[in-house]
């Protein structure tokens, strides 16, 4: 038996050599610190960013800097965290680049005057005016489309046709869909809005609660959930299917592109912008003139999106899912109406 | 300023204006400052988002978090004082294996543990799969249902009292066991009149965690569908892109949680918990024999394979996956990832349980009221979302570099840029803010048990304060000490906004990486950090309990 004395020794011990080594750590600059401090003409170029889309960014920034030599540093995290971020460090940010996935989140970022405009040709160039802000703050670099999904032995395609339509009672107990919560579900509501006005859509979605839809908080378990055969028709984004494709291509789901017969699927964007304080501003435009241009098809392919570049093929897995017309509603609307989007579902009681 | 010239005093020996009881006052200000920020959003309240929301779906909020609450600490209550007592004072096969086992469901991220569940036992999963192969007919439940969330969270909470409940009856003292024995009370009757109202405090203050970490929590109740108001701030700030009607929401909530907190304390308050210890072995271990020992048994695998084993179970079947396609570059990458965790996690550890230790004893040096309260406002920040505590956090670090480079500029002219924002150190005292009440809620529990009878008997010997603290208050408190770093350990291993926002530009954690991944819904992506954070915190747990129980 250890008596107390020795007992209390130990943890002192361990305490102070916790202690010191986690002093250590916190005081020894890291290796990328001390290259920031001595950044002369000479050290290598940096540029430094805030992403909220981190799936597969890391090949992508790699490319980048084998291209150009320039250096990508990079910070994860939240969409609205990370605007936080920036609005509390103001002028003394290190970021110089603000990746977001969601327009809404790109909006409110223009919004908060955290995003400078950016006057490049090649931008205007690359990037259909629908997928980018007016004042060119932020610019969609990819697209993901949230459409129908079904499973083909329960369902033929000629039964669907459009989101609306997802309201008939015939429907009932046959939908998975996402909850409220997520920005998914917020940005297609938003759609609806800009289509038919808040009380149109408002009957619309209550047409869809009517429908006492299954809610799942993951894309991935829908489509499993409609593999499975819970339910027979979903809606979720076009990659996830795609991913799941790339691992099992005998997997019974099938795509179905909405709304062809009048304004489109619904679109949805993840872009980037340069913050308003960036301290590398123009090694940033060139990543981002680079992301629009000989990056697209690296940045899109990795998550299964479409490029925003109309020049840039698509995966080839997602190229089989077949043309389709996308809804042109300014990416920007998608941000302006989210509040009320949010505030209606609520209201209609989708949970 | 007044502290130099109250050290001055000290120095002088006059003793007119003492210091020591304001440094617990200038830690909690510290600490609830951040908080503070966020409950302040409630002087310039957003009316018509109230209205909205009460209109819509504040009540079934309410309601869902009164339910999630009341299962909870019903759930976390029963399995965590019940496996306490049962590995304290009987003795059974599998005991000692099982006494630090029963501490790793923690370590399980909840989130983690609500999406490997729902995967289990969804439609879709393998469970309700094989009951239609095989034609079975059996019913499942619906797993997204209050009762899942409830569950799971229940599995993944209630080691916090476990962990403080065993802290509670191992600072008990055999000779009252002995005592009541010979006067002829049974197993039972000691441990409903004896072990647990002595240990009421340790449990207390398990329980009161367990209700605060499932009251913020957002992220494991989605899975559920099952919003609280938690879910609600985050809706309201994510959704309504409205962050001050969320603060709002978010300082209701502490205030709600202070409220319980303090109506706690104050019922325990005019009753007494002093024990003596001092060397006296512990309360005795019963050998439980045959099928009382074989029940105790399987009760301790069943919670264990329910909370622990299955979703170890499920991870390591997704990681084998992702191992198949690991390069020898990613093991260098995870080495990286968990030496920042753990030198994250014990540094918090450390800060949060000293500043406890230093706040209690000197609060209760002159029986200062003022400090006594200051202090337990230093547990509120627990119950808020840490991504909304992460906001008031930020905007508070920010002021201070602004402040900084504004004083810099204009006496040195020159521009020292951001030093607490996105550093390491702004990250740790980020940790304090947020875990504070775990270090402070084991700390407090075990002093509040020393008699002042050994106290009073240590100074009429002669023992200076000092003294008196490291020889015998220390060590009779060692237990609930061990108990608190424990958590606060794995708290901050797991810990994700605060982290996610406050560190240094590519500064990763495992916990980080989890997130990206779950984040993206790339599930089996997140075996291997999720495994690693587990295999992270085994070591420390381990050691700590040796240390404790050794001492025993």
């Amino acid at each position: 038996m250890m008596n107390r004395k020795s007992a209390i020794m130990i943890v002192a011990a361990a305490s102070v050599a916790v202690a010191a080594f986690a002093i250590g750590r916190l005081y020894a600059p890291e290796p990328q610190e001390r290259a920031e401090e001595a950044q002369t003409p000479d050290t290598p170029q940096i540029v430094n960013i805030y992403t909220s889309r981190h799936y597969g960014v890391e090949p992508v920034f790699d490319s980048f800097t084998e291209a150009t030599g320039i250096e990508v540093r990079f910070t994860t995290g939240t969409d609205a965290l990370l605007r936080e971020r920036l609005k509390a460090e103001g002028a003394n940010t290190p970021a110089d680049m603000y990746i977001a996935v969601d327009a809404g989140n790109l909006w409110l970022a223009a919004q908060d005057g955290l995003l400078a405009e950016v006057d490049s040709p090649t931008l205007q160039e690359n990037i259909p005016a629908e997928l980018r802000d007016q004042e060119n703050r932020w610019f969609g670099l990819t697209q993901r489309v949230r459409t129908l999904m079904y499973h083909p032995d329960r369902v033929s395609p000629e039964e669907l046709s459009t989101y609306e339509a997802l309201a008939d009672p015939q429907w009932r107990g046959r939908l998975i869909m996402r909850p409220s919560t997520h920005a998914y579900t917020q940005s297609l509501a938003s759609s609806l809005i800009a289509a038919h006005g808040p009380a149109d859509a408002r009957e619309i979605i209550q047409g869809w609660v009517a429908n006492e839809p299954v809610l799942i908080d993951s894309d991935t378990q829908i489509l499993e959930a409609l593999a499975a055969g819970q339910a027979d028709v979903a809606i979720t984004n076009h990659y996830y299917l795609g991913r799941i494709l790339q691992d099992n291509p005998e997997f019974p789901v099938r795509i179905f592109w909405a709304n062809q017969e009048d304004r489109g699927s619904h679109v949805n964007i993840s872009g980037a912008g340069i913050t308003a304080h960036a301290p590398n501003r123009d090694n940033a435009v060139k990543l981002l003139e680079w992301l629009s241009g000989p990056g697209q098809e690296m940045f899109a392919s990795t998550n299964h999106e479409f490029p925003a570049n109309p020049g840039v093929a698509p995966h080839p897995i997602i190229a089989e899912f077949g043309q389709f017309s996308a809804d042109p509603l300014d990416k920007a609307e998608l941000g302006r109406l989210q509040a009320d989007a949010v505030k209606m579902l609520d209201e209609a009681g989708y949970r | 300023m007044s502290s130099s010239e109250a050290t001055k005093g000290v120095r002088r020996g006059k003793r007119r204006f003492d210091v020591l009881p304001l440094l617990p006052v200038l830690i909690a200000g510290l600490t609830v400052l951040p908080v503070a920020v966020v409950v302040s959003a409630l002087f310039t309240p957003s009316p018509e988002v109230w209205l909205h929301l009460w209109r819509t779906i504040l009540p079934d909020m309410l309601t869902n978090t009164v339910l999630l609450l009341a299962g909870v600490g019903t759930g976390t209550l029963l399995l965590g004082v019940g496996l306490a007592w049962l590995t304290t004072t009987c003795d059974f096969p599998g005991r000692r294996s099982f006494t630090w086992l029963l501490v790793l469901p923690m370590a399980v991220p909840a989130y983690i543990m609500g999406f490997i569940y729902t995967a289990i036992f969804d439609f879709a999963g393998p469970v309700q799969t094989l009951i239609r192969e095989l034609g079975l007919g059996i019913a499942v439940p619906q797993i997204r249902s209050p009762a899942g969330a409830i569950l799971v969270m229940t599995l993944v909470l209630y080691p916090y009292v476990y962990l403080l409940a065993r802290a509670g009856f191992e600072e008990q003292s055999g000779t009252a066991f002995e005592a009541a024995r010979s006067l002829g009370a049974g197993r039972s009757r000691l441990f409903f009149r004896l072990a647990l109202p002595l240990a009421r405090p340790s449990i207390a203050a398990g329980v009161a965690l367990a209700l605060m970490e499932a009251l913020a929590d957002f992220a494991t109740v989605r899975h559920f569908n099952f919003p609280t108001m938690s879910d609600g701030i985050l809706r309201v700030w994510h959704g309504l892109m409205d962050l001050q009607a969320a603060s709002e929401m978010a300082g209701l909530l502490a205030i709600f949680a202070l409220v319980l907190l303090l109506a706690e304390k104050r019922s325990r308050s005019r009753r007494a918990y002093h024990q003596s210890k001092g060397r006296r072995p512990g309360i005795p271990a019963q050998r439980l024999s045959g099928w009382r020992g074989i029940a105790a048994t399987a009760l301790c695998s069943v919670v264990l394979i329910a909370a622990f084993g299955l979703p170890l179970a499920q991870l390591i079947h997704w990681a084998t996956r992702e191992l198949a396609v690991l390069t020898p570059g990613t093991f260098a990458v995870y080495a990286r990832l968990a030496a920042n965790s753990l030198t994250l996690s014990a540094a918090a550890a450390l800060l949060t349980v000293a500043l406890a230790l230093l706040m209690i004893s000197l609060s209760r040096l002159k029986g200062s009221r003022v400090s006594g309260y200051a202090t337990r406002l230093v547990t509120i920040g627990y119950s808020i979302p840490g991504a909304v505590i992460a906001v008031g956090i930020l905007i508070l670090l920010a002021a201070i570099d602004r402040a900084a480079n504004t004083l810099a500029v204009s006496w040195l002219n020159v521009t020292p840029g951001l030093i607490l924002t996105g550093s390491l150190v702004g990250l740790i005292y980020a940790y304090g803010v947020r875990f504070m009440a775990v270090a402070y809620s084991g700390v407090e529990s075990s002093m509040d048990k020393i008699s002042p009878n050994t106290v009073l008997a240590g100074r009429a010997l002669g023992a200076r304060p000092l003294r008196l603290t490291l020889k015998i208050k220390l060590p009779l408190m060692l237990p609930g000490i061990i108990a608190a770093a424990i958590l606060v350990f794995v708290d901050v291993m797991k810990e994700l906004p605060i982290t996610v926002v406050l560190r240094p530009m590519g500064y990763d954690t495992l916990a980080v990486w989890v997130w990206q991944m779950s984040s993206e819904s790339l599930w089996t992506a997140t075996a291997l950090p999720a495994l690693a954070i587990v295999l992270a915190g085994l070591l420390p747990i381990r050691l700590l309990l040796r240390i404790g129980t050794a001492h025993r």
